[in-house]
């Protein structure tokens, strides 16, 4: 009863949001090179984005609405993916000098 | 706390004075009437906590009219002001902050809420649902943009307006060159009723995606809630970029962050950047409906099915796919390279060939139809030229090495009010005469509204033609005002013209409203137009379940189907109906809002965390509501279909 009632994933999932968000700190707080630093962001932000998606999104429960829910990820891919590598393009890679 | 009246105090112009007392009788007008009429009761009951697509989308509307009136006024006293050499009607400031509200009001507090105003009332209809996805949800969305629009409104009168034009380029824009509160008011407002904007898009895609009513496939779907459809998607995916950038921005002017400074690190030119990362898809996001109004429109008065349906929505997936890789087109002289620019002139450039798909579309529905000239179709029929005109000066904007010589002129202003307000505006209207007497069960009266048209679509090519003259003049935008032997003067006083024959033509639209509540007869029918699509299959005004019987569609135009084609719609019989029921949550949670975002401006810290700890108590209290609505029996739905006579049930 007691294991129904008690939100056990949504749990997990906060308490990890809340580790990996610490443990992104240490790019700030450790010494660690720039290399490892790129590394450790994109891990903890991998984990956490999947984090979101299974524990609170539930991508993986109902079978009928999987194909929008795939298109919606890969939109949404799609628009972060031009936002991030647009703005390195503009004011990086093709800044006039 | 550094509580200090100064802050909240305008000073100076007589006009702000007017203003402020304007506002104060205004609402002491509302209060007394409120009370003298005894309608405290009704105004919560039947609005104020309503969950109903149909009173919200008509309190979006009536919110739209009024901000078509504030930001007009604005446009008015710009024009003015620039209507001949050396005028001494606005100082600086004060033209820095008209222009201003003008931009922020008409994109984000006028054509957005018209649209999703008309959204609301039509879509569920469209797809035979009884409601949207999320009827709270929806009520919230609501409160929040109209408290989100208040905010933005008393900036005015308390503390001063944003003043660094709608866009709020950095550094101007920042605590250093702007001291005053107003794009404090900026950020939060524009924050607040974005969040509403975002749940929105949220609710309106489940909406369509899950409560179409059975034999509803996704492409028999009319235009309209095709086009919505994509719209929300849009929503979903560009609101997030304009809600961090306005939180880095209030953390800049609030809390002494760097992100947009020009030292410690900070970038100036990040904010253009993600300013219109969101702001390039929001043109999109005001544009895709007003494509699908007019679809509806013109195969309704063409008498003829839309042609090709499948390259219309076909071309809106890529328009809305094509619109997030081309905001760099704003600033081409920003200082990026000769790659970069390339690459956004050719995707810009790009866009033109789905536009121009659906423009073939429109002519083709056109030719051989039986067209009959009502108003609607007369915005509608305006809309292609006018439009056409836009989007061609837009390729010749979206050339980058051309654009260095119209970059920032009146040729851009004009181009922008030539695309957005055939795009959007003509749209909304058009949309208000065609849907209007299945909300209030009679029609806009044809006489005025053809008056109120020629009105408009003349005025509005007197308004803004001059424009492109004067930017390839030289005449660069928002300038407040000019020498003699620039040669500006005349081509400006003429626009000025054209702005006052606008008002014009929409006072008389506004008088129609009054006229025809007065005297249009009562529609019986519910499909006055004899138009194609569900929303024209129930009765006029709409019941609060909007169908008796869920409809059966079998395909694409199912009223047309059922009438001409003897194809049967309802075919179930009544039984008893779930409605949800009122929540006050969603109003008081936009006031609290409301507060939590005035404190905020003014760096009142304890009320703020007061109002703050406020919302937290709304949302929890709304998300341990157990309210599961409730039931209509059947026998009153039945009297009242009989109530409202004429007859499919």
């Amino acid at each position: 009863m007691m294991k129904q009632l008690f939100p056990i994933r949504h749990v997990i999932g906060y308490i990890a949001s809340l580790v990996l968000s610490a443990a992104a700190l240490a790019v700030i707080y450790g010494d660690f090179s720039h290399a490892a630093n790129i590394v450790i962001l994109s891990v903890t932000a991998l984990i956490q984005a999947s984090l979101q998606l299974f524990l609170f999104m539930h991508i993986g429960e109902s079978a009928d609405t999987k194909k929008e829910l795939y298109i919606n990820l890969a939109y949404a891919l799609f628009v972060g993916l031009v936002t991030i590598f647009g703005t390195l393009y503009i004011f990086v890679w093709g800044w006039y000098s | 706390m550094n509580f200090d009246i100064e802050k909240f105090k305008v000073h100076g112009e007589p006009l702000i004075y007017g203003a402020m007392i304007s506002i104060a009788l205004a609402s002491i007008g509302i209060v007394v009437g409120l009370t003298v009429f005894k309608k405290w009761g009704w105004l919560w009951r039947e609005w104020l906590t309503t969950v109903d697509h149909k009173r919200i989308g008509v309190m979006y509307i009536l919110a739209a009219l009024l901000m078509l009136f504030r930001g007009g006024i604005d446009a008015l006293m710009m024009r003015l002001q620039t209507a001949a050499p050396e005028m001494k009607f606005l100082d600086a400031q004060h033209y820095n902050e008209v222009f201003t509200t003008h931009g922020l009001i008409m994109i984000l507090f006028m054509a957005m809420p018209f649209i999703i105003g008309l959204m609301n009332v039509v879509v569920p209809l469209q797809i035979g649902a009884r409601d949207v996805a999320f009827p709270r949800l929806n009520a919230v969305s609501f409160w929040l943009f109209f408290f989100g629009a208040m905010l933005l409104n008393i900036s005015f009168v308390i503390g001063g307006s944003p003043d660094a034009g709608w866009s709020a380029y950095f550094p101007l824009a920042s605590l250093e060159f702007s001291p005053t509160v107003g794009n404090n008011y900026y950020s939060l407002a524009l924050q607040i009723s974005g969040i509403g904007t975002l749940m929105t898009g949220v609710n309106f895609i489940v909406t369509i995606l899950k409560m179409r009513a059975p034999g509803m496939k996704l492409m028999r779907m009319p235009m309209f809630t095709w086009s919505v459809l994509i719209t929300n998607v849009i929503i979903v995916f560009a609101f997030p970029v304009l809600t961090v950038a306005l939180a880095l921005m209030m953390f800049d002017r609030l809390f002494g962050s760097q992100f947009f400074t020009m030292a410690n690190g900070g970038m100036d030119m990040l904010w253009a950047n993600l300013f219109w990362v969101w702001g390039h898809p929001e043109v999109y996001i005001v544009i895709l409906p007003a494509f699908g109004i007019y679809s509806e429109i013109i195969a309704t008065f063409s008498r003829k099915n839309l042609y090709g349906y499948t390259s219309m929505v076909a071309s809106m997936l890529i328009i809305s796919l094509l619109s997030f890789v081309v905001w760099a087109h704003h600033f081409y002289t920003m200082g990026q390279g000769v790659m970069v620019n390339s690459f956004f002139s050719i995707s810009t450039m790009a866009i033109a060939v789905p536009t121009g798909v659906k423009i073939f579309n429109w002519l083709f529905t056109l030719r051989k139809g039986r067209i009959s000239f009502t108003t609607p179709m007369l915005y509608s029929l305006a809309f292609i030229p006018i439009f056409t005109i836009g989007g061609v000066t837009g390729v010749m904007l979206a050339m980058a090495s051309a654009d260095y010589q119209y970059h920032n002129t009146m040729f851009l202003v004009a181009h922008f009010h030539y695309v957005l307000i055939p795009g959007a505006v003509f749209a909304v209207i058009a949309g208000f005469h065609y849907w209007f007497p299945k909300v209030f069960g009679f029609r806009l009266n044809e006489r005025l509204g053809k008056h109120a048209f020629w009105w408009i679509i003349i005025s509005f090519n007197v308004a803004f033609f001059p424009l492109f003259i004067l930017g390839l003049m030289g005449m660069t935008r928002r300038m407040y005002t000019y020498s003699a032997e620039t040669g500006f003067g005349p081509l400006n006083m003429i626009s000025f013209a054209g702005a006052l024959g606008l008002a014009i033509g929409f006072v008389i639209l506004v008088y129609n409203i009054y006229w025809s509540t007065r005297y249009m007869p009562r529609d019986e029918s519910g499909d006055p137009w004899d138009a194609r699509t569900l929303e024209w299959a129930t009765k006029s005004p709409i019941p609060e379940y909007n169908f008796a019987v869920v409809p059966n569609v079998k395909s694409r135009d199912p009223l047309w189907a059922m009438k001409y084609d003897k194809q049967p719609l309802f075919e179930d019989k009544i039984t008893k109906i779930h409605m949800p029921s009122n929540t006050g949550k969603p109003f008081i949670l936009g006031v609290v809002f409301f507060f939590l975002g005035f404190f905020l401006v003014f760096s009142m810290w304890i009320p703020a965390i007061v109002a703050g700890v406020g919302v937290l108590i709304v949302l929890a209290a709304m998300s341990f509501d157990r309210d599961h609505g409730f039931y209509i029996p059947a026998d009153k739905v039945i009297k009242t279909e009989k109530k409202l006579g004429g007859g499919t049930v």
